[in-house]
């Protein structure tokens, strides 16, 4: 922050510097034509300058996408779409299926996603709303700062100090209690590891909620205080005031600070490494040892071997790149959808 | 004056940069991490005499062999020897540089390290998933007098390819006839049961971590993080302990000059004092060297480390190779690493 107002400070300096030699000590006519001049060829310099940066993004993902179709070609050819359904996972044999890391990827980051959204709606209704104003600054930014922690911190505090207790008191507990249920009880058996896909879910959900709180924060701090007021004024609850009219308005907001969290918990590599168990088994219980994507990608790209296993690597790689790319655009819909249904709620 | 002390000061610099242009041809490998202590020990103390470094980078066995094939490196390194025809596909040439081994590491609170006693057989089984439980009757017979609980044996493996695992999974391999139709053998296979962890670090943290968990990894990182090791019975029946003298063993029984390409594996070898799960780090360079003033390099910091470097490798808990067996690999250098004109390179 204080580093970009000083730049801001010197540019103008600079400006000022400057505009006062040309006049000192060139005549005004010739001046002003130069700066004529210049203003010339200099818009359309610019113009085109940050354009051709604009443009390359585009060309960038293009070329991320191609590469990867590229590299990942002889697995398609060998496995064609069935890879994608397929739960084998066989370096020996040179048989390769995506079923487990993609169920792992998104299991985890849905578990993430259902811890992450409801407490980071709390954390920011309580920062925009209801804090003490001495209060919210200091929280404010121990929540910024929690986002700037690597994420490879994230994995060893998850496997040196919460999957211990996890596996010593929670998980015990999680088997005792939902195990002998029906259908539900699927989803907690096994023996108490402490890792596994749950602890991988818990712990993405750690790092994701000072994004999606950043966001949603920021956003609710936007709601003009008219409107707040105006509802306030005519006895409506915190609640109301928060559901009727800030959450209205800063919808597109909230949803792209989700959508920022998810895109997160979907990439994250390291910190799930650490706690998912990195085993290509696929079982119902999330208290089973699973694999991600990226956690695949990271353990097993050094060390592979021939150019199936190479490209089947990289074809993770692709699908990943395709499953955050729907996830975006069933976000851009989902506005859309909003959007259009405006008017009948009112 | 001035003029003179930065004439003075030019000449030094340019004295200096020719000096370090004479000697410096300096060498690089890549490959793989189990043998990086040593090379990167070695390296040191063979800097300190001689002035030439060796820039060693520890990136996996896999990545060795390709940095190799690619001849973006002076020689690679791996921990899977490459089979005859690879090598002669590839025109390189293999030899082994140092021994060590792997241990089976476990996590019950209730039996001290060395005293659990296991069987190639057994641990094919626990790795397979049909033994699951502690009590099982299939350890107890190995274990008569020892209290076993009854807790579940949550099976820990590597989650990245290793030349560990291989050497590992070629044991299970000889060893169980399921295993080897089954699984087979590979830097990682398809485990059918187990966590994975990342590295030897990552396997032995889960199993300081987990209860009742069972593992393997290098020797040297079981008494780093001062885990319980079992005890393992070789080809000849006997129960033996890891150690120098188990890995030595092991390496000297081996049938080095019946191995064309030195394509021997140090696992499961007979002798009754041989540590069933040792193995060797192999070395790889180009038969026809673009760059023999290099490939000199190489091979006398090869050869410099196999007369010197025995003591810094059992500090290490490594193995040095027997003398006889670095005979051979020298005969091998003088016969097959030559220049573009077909002169030996070696001595």
């Amino acid at each position: 922050m204080s580093s970009s107002e000083q730049g801001i400070a010197l540019s103008v300096m600079d400006m000022d510097g400057t505009t006062q030699s040309k006049r000192s000590s060139e005549a005004p006519k010739r001046g002003l034509g130069l700066r004529r001049r210049l203003r010339g060829w200099a818009d359309p310099l610019f113009h085109r300058t940050t354009q051709f940066f604009a443009l390359l993004v585009f060309s960038l993902l293009a070329a991320i996408l191609v590469s990867l179709a590229i590299g990942s070609w002889p697995a398609i050819k060998s496995f064609g779409p069935a890879f994608i359904v397929s739960p084998v996972w066989d370096p020996v044999k040179e048989q390769f299926g995506a079923l487990i890391p993609i169920f792992g990827t998104l299991v985890t980051s849905l578990i993430a996603m259902l811890i992450a959204v409801p407490l980071s709606f709390g954390i920011a209704v309580f920062l925009t709303e209801l804090s003490p104003p001495w209060l919210r600054r200091p929280l404010a930014t121990a929540i910024e700062l929690l986002a700037a922690i690597p994420s490879i911190i994230y994995g060893m505090w998850g496997l040196f100090v919460f999957a211990p207790w996890f596996m010593d008191h929670a998980q015990p507990l999680l088997i005792a209690v939902f195990g002998p249920i029906p259908l539900i009880g699927a989803l907690f058996q096994g023996p108490p590891m402490g890792i596994g896909m749950l602890s991988a879910g818990i712990i993405l959900a750690v790092m994701v909620i000072p994004y999606i709180t950043a966001v949603m924060r920021d956003v609710f701090e936007l709601t003009p205080a008219m409107l707040k007021e105006t509802a306030y004024g005519l006895g409506a609850t915190t609640w109301e005031v928060v559901s009727r009219v800030v959450l209205p308005y800063t919808k597109v907001g909230v949803v792209g600070g989700i959508m920022l969290g998810l895109g997160r918990a979907l990439g994250e590599t390291m910190a799930v490494t650490f706690v998912i168990g990195n085993s290509h088994n696929l079982s119902a219980s999330l208290l089973a040892p699973g694999n991600s994507i990226a956690s695949a990608l990271a353990n097993e790209f050094n060390e592979a071997v021939g150019d199936v296993y190479t490209s089947a690597l990289i074809e993770l790689g692709l699908i990943l790149f395709l499953i955050t790319s729907i996830v975006l655009a069933l976000s851009k819909l989902l506005l859309l959808q909003l959007s259009r249904n405006e008017g009948r709620k009112s | 004056m001035n003029t003179r002390t930065i004439g003075r000061l030019a000449g030094l610099v340019a004295g200096v940069s020719i000096a370090a242009s004479a000697i410096a041809v300096d060498i690089t490998g890549a490959g793989a991490t189990f043998p990086y202590p040593i090379y990167a020990k070695w390296a040191d103390a063979y800097k300190k005499q001689t002035g030439v470094s060796l820039n060693y980078q520890s990136i996996g066995s896999g990545g060795g062999i390709k940095q190799i094939q690619a001849k973006t490196v002076d020689f690679g390194a791996s921990d899977m020897p490459l089979k005859v025809e690879e090598l002669e596909k590839s025109g390189l040439v293999q030899f082994p540089a140092i021994v060590g081994g792997n241990v089976i590491v476990y996590n019950v609170k209730t039996i001290e390290s060395g005293k659990l006693k296991l069987s190639g057989p057994v641990i094919a089984d626990i790795f397979l998933g049909k033994i699951t439980k502690w009590n099982d009757p299939a350890i107890a017979r190995l274990n008569v007098g020892l209290t076993l609980p009854a807790d579940a044996i949550a099976v820990v493996h590597r989650s990245d390819g290793s030349g560990t695992t291989f050497i590992f999974v070629n044991y299970l391999s000889k060893i169980s006839e399921e295993w080897k139709t089954k699984i087979g053998e590979g830097t990682s296979v398809n485990w059918p049961v187990g966590v994975g962890g990342k590295g030897n670090e990552g396997v032995a943290s889960y199993v300081q971590k987990i209860n009742g968990s069972i593992g393997y990894v290098e020797y040297a990182f079981a008494k780093q993080n001062k885990l319980a090791i079992a005890a393992l019975q070789n080809q000849v029946g006997e129960f033996v302990l890891p150690g120098d003298l188990t890995f030595k063993a092991a390496a000297a029984s081996a049938k080095w000059d019946k191995a064309p390409g030195f394509y021997e594996i140090l696992t499961n070898q007979a002798g009754k004092d041989s540590w069933p799960m040792t193995g060797a780090s192999f070395i790889l360079m180009h038969r026809a060297q673009e760059k023999p003033d290099n490939a000199k390099q190489v091979l006398s910091f090869f050869d410099w480390a196999f007369k010197n470097g025995g003591k810094m490798a059992e500090e290490l808990d490594y193995v040095p190779l027997p003398d006889s067996l670095v005979k051979l690999v020298q005969t091998e250098w003088k016969s097959r690493i030559k220049d573009a004109g077909a002169k030996a390179l070696y001595p």
